[in-house]
């Protein structure tokens, strides 16, 4: 397939009511119920939300990664350049992982294979997106290794993953990442698993990195610091929806649902230590197994009247690129 | 790992010593007069007596022991009492058949087994996957004897396909060697296929749900290298390690399929030996097939620093 790495209107990735649910023996899970967002080219879109909102699950519906046996999308596009991956055959969106949309995953401790070296997995990525042969792909992983700041790259290549600490098997996991240049780097939780002082180096290289190479960057997080660091625009999820989608700055200026303030409140202090996993909003999250009421955020919101249990609030501006689904959007930004 | 090696090897031979001191006693103490049989049934007492004094069988334990390791040390197995003639030489006489349909077995439950175990993981609940399932349950519980007169019966009897019995050695062409060692390869086989398939397919499942399989999809690697690049090495040490158990229990199997396809290999040497009282051909066969499965072992334990660089000695 040819893929054109110019668009038009600058939208580089174009996600329209996203539906997928996992099935499970007796139940089924609406993980993500229907979710619409753009990620323009050369942008920083953060993702943010509580544990188990559907972060994860958006970044794999888009790549076609989710486990086969289980979740399936059932609903929605995702149109990149104006194609739908969705409605793509296996070998055309295998074209299009690694070498257009790569990944990044939460935990470097596993998500590099054991018994093959770092650079031979590095160039795995150059050798099925190009033709380059075995020397010339390690030589790009050594490049890129050297790229993403691993002292002694010529040595490094020959390494296991064993051999590597966290910090340096995340930064081997952004070069084979960026090893095919892609236009959308999809990076889930990319610090969560590293200490402190290393998950502000791996920021910095990321946010780094992106200048430099101009690819957009899906930027997934429960932590609303880190995205203030690195993003230009931000959408917050909750429970499988899209509640909130500002500028960076717009939202710390004035969130316009209850929930990102919530989650502002809570943001941990990242000098003490590891951040907290679970901003602290009392209250319990919907089970997504049933149909869900009014608005899924009713029983832990403070601003709660009788509408939100009864009917969806659907986004809608509240100023000019920004957008929150609530119903008392207006007097939220107020309070 | 040459001082691992090393150390192997000096516990191989604390290994040997021990299976030996087994082996040696188990027939000292079976009832049976190996003198007596020797001499046969008219013989006299004074024959028996003039026979057990020449064997030395009337000097203590720890010294008969000594004498038999040290003769064995010096490649002297002993004389079978039966034949008269020396067990070496009556064992090499049998080992080509033996190894042949060894060696042949393993290649193919190897082979077969693995990559139906491949198969039935990468899409559970597939049909090569229900196939497994049912094959396996056939393939454990289906004696040698059974499955071999049932193939002898339908692919040799009804259709004339392929050769009843028997052996054809391999210098005397390597066809018709090979065609009478089909049957009782597959005979033999079919359990091994079963067991290495069942331990291929959980270690493969297991490896399938680890993350950096998805790392590997979203680099866009294909169905082909995701599973046999990216998979089957990282479940290579169980598949290696069933083999190598596979391995242990093959001699028994080649016994009785020795036996059902009359083939003359070192299972029926055993079995008449064993009829016979032979305990030179019994002792010594006993030793060297342990022998030769601690090497295996050995082997194996080295091969596994191959597959996996974590493995280190
Ligand atoms: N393998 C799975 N089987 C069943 N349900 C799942 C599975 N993975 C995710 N889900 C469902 O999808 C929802 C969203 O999960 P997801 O992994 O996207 O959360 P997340 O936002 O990435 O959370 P985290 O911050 O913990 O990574 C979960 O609440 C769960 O109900
Ligand atoms: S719609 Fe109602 S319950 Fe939902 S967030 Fe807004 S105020 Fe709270
Ligand atoms: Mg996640």
């Amino acid at each position: 397939m040819l893929m054109q790495k110019s668009t038009e209107n600058g939208v580089l990735l174009d996600v329209r009511d996203l539906e997928t649910h996992f099935f499970g023996e007796e139940s089924v899970t609406r993980a993500l119920g229907g979710i619409s967002f753009q990620v323009k080219k050369g942008e920083t879109l953060g993702v943010v939300g509580e544990s188990g909102c559907g972060k994860s699950v958006t970044a794999l519906s888009i790549l076609r990664l989710l486990p086969k046996l289980t979740a399936r999308t059932v609903g929605g596009e995702v149109r990149f350049h104006g194609r739908d991956l969705l409605a793509l055959s296996d070998r055309e969106m295998r074209r299009i992982r690694g070498d257009h949309i790569a990944m990044i995953f939460q935990d470097p401790m596993t998500s590099l294979n054991p018994v093959y070296t770092v650079g031979r997995q590095i160039a795995e990525a150059v050798q099925i997106h190009s033709d380059a042969s075995r020397s010339v792909a390690m030589a790009k992983a050594e490049e890129m290794l050297r790229l993403v700041r691993i002292a002694d790259p010529d040595r490094r290549v020959h390494n296991y993953p064993h051999e590597m600490s966290g910090g340096m098997r995340q930064r081997a996991m952004i070069a084979m990442a960026l090893a095919c240049s892609p236009e959308l780097l999809i990076a889930d939780e990319p610090t969560t698993a590293l200490d402190v002082t290393i998950q502000a180096q791996i920021l910095r290289l990321i946010v780094d990195l992106k200048e430099r190479t101009g690819t957009s960057v899906m930027f997934i997080t429960h932590d609303l610091g880190v995205v203030a660091e690195t993003c230009q625009r931000v959408i917050v999820m909750y429970a499988g929806r899209i509640v909130e989608q500002a500028q960076v700055n717009d939202l710390f200026a004035r969130p316009a649902h209850p929930y990102t303030q919530g989650l502002m409140r809570s943001v941990p202090d990242r000098r003490q230590g590891r951040q907290r996993r679970l901003p602290e909003i009392p209250g319990i999250v919907p089970s997504l197994r049933e149909p869900i009421v009014g608005c899924s955020f009713a029983p832990r919101c403070p601003f709660a009247i009788d509408i939100c249990r009864e009917k969806t609030p659907i986004l809608r501006d509240v100023k000019p690129g920004h957008a929150a689904a609530c119903w008392r959007s207006e007097e939220v930004i107020g309070a | 790992m040459a001082a691992y090696i090393l150390r192997r090897l000096v516990s191989t031979v604390a290994v040997m010593a021990i299976v030996g001191i087994f082996i040696f006693l188990l027939l000292r103490l079976a009832p049976g007069d190996p003198a007596a049989i020797i001499a046969g049934r008219s013989a006299t007492e004074e024959i028996i007596a003039g026979i057990r004094e020449q064997l030395g069988l009337n000097d203590p334990m720890p010294v008969q022991f000594l004498r038999w390791v040290r003769d064995m040390l010096g490649g002297d197995f002993g004389t079978s009492i039966f034949a008269g003639r020396p067990v070496l030489e009556l064992i090499s006489q049998r080992l080509e058949p033996t190894l042949s349909l060894s060696i042949l077995t393993m290649i193919l439950a190897v082979t077969v087994g693995v990559s139906f175990g491949i198969l039935a993981a990468w899409r559970t609940g597939g049909i090569v996957d229900r196939l497994l399932a049912a094959f396996s349950a056939l393939g454990y519980s289906v004696p040698v004897f059974v499955s071999g007169y049932f193939l002898i019966y339908f692919f040799a009897i009804r259709t004339h396909w392929l050769p009843v019995q028997g052996y054809v050695p391999i210098d005397s062409g390597l066809g018709p060697w090979f065609v009478h060692l089909i049957l009782p390869t597959v005979a033999l086989s079919l359990a091994y296929i079963a067991f290495i398939a069942r331990v291929t397919r959980a270690s493969m499942l297991e490896v399938l749900s680890e993350d950096y399989m998805r790392t590997a999809a979203a680099k866009g690697a294909s169905s082909y290298a995701m599973l046999f690049h990216h998979a089957l090495k990282n479940a290579g040490v169980p598949i290696l390690t069933v083999i190598g158990i596979s391995f242990a229990y093959l001699i028994g199997g080649v016994v009785l399929t020795e036996t059902v396809f009359n083939i003359p290999g070192i299972g029926r040497l055993v079995v008449d030996a064993i009829n016979n009282r032979d305990y030179p051909i019994i002792q010594s066969v006993l030793i060297l097939t342990s022998g030769l499965y601690v090497l295996v072992n050995l082997t194996i334990d080295l091969a596994y620093t191959l597959i996996d660089p974590r493995i280190r000695y």
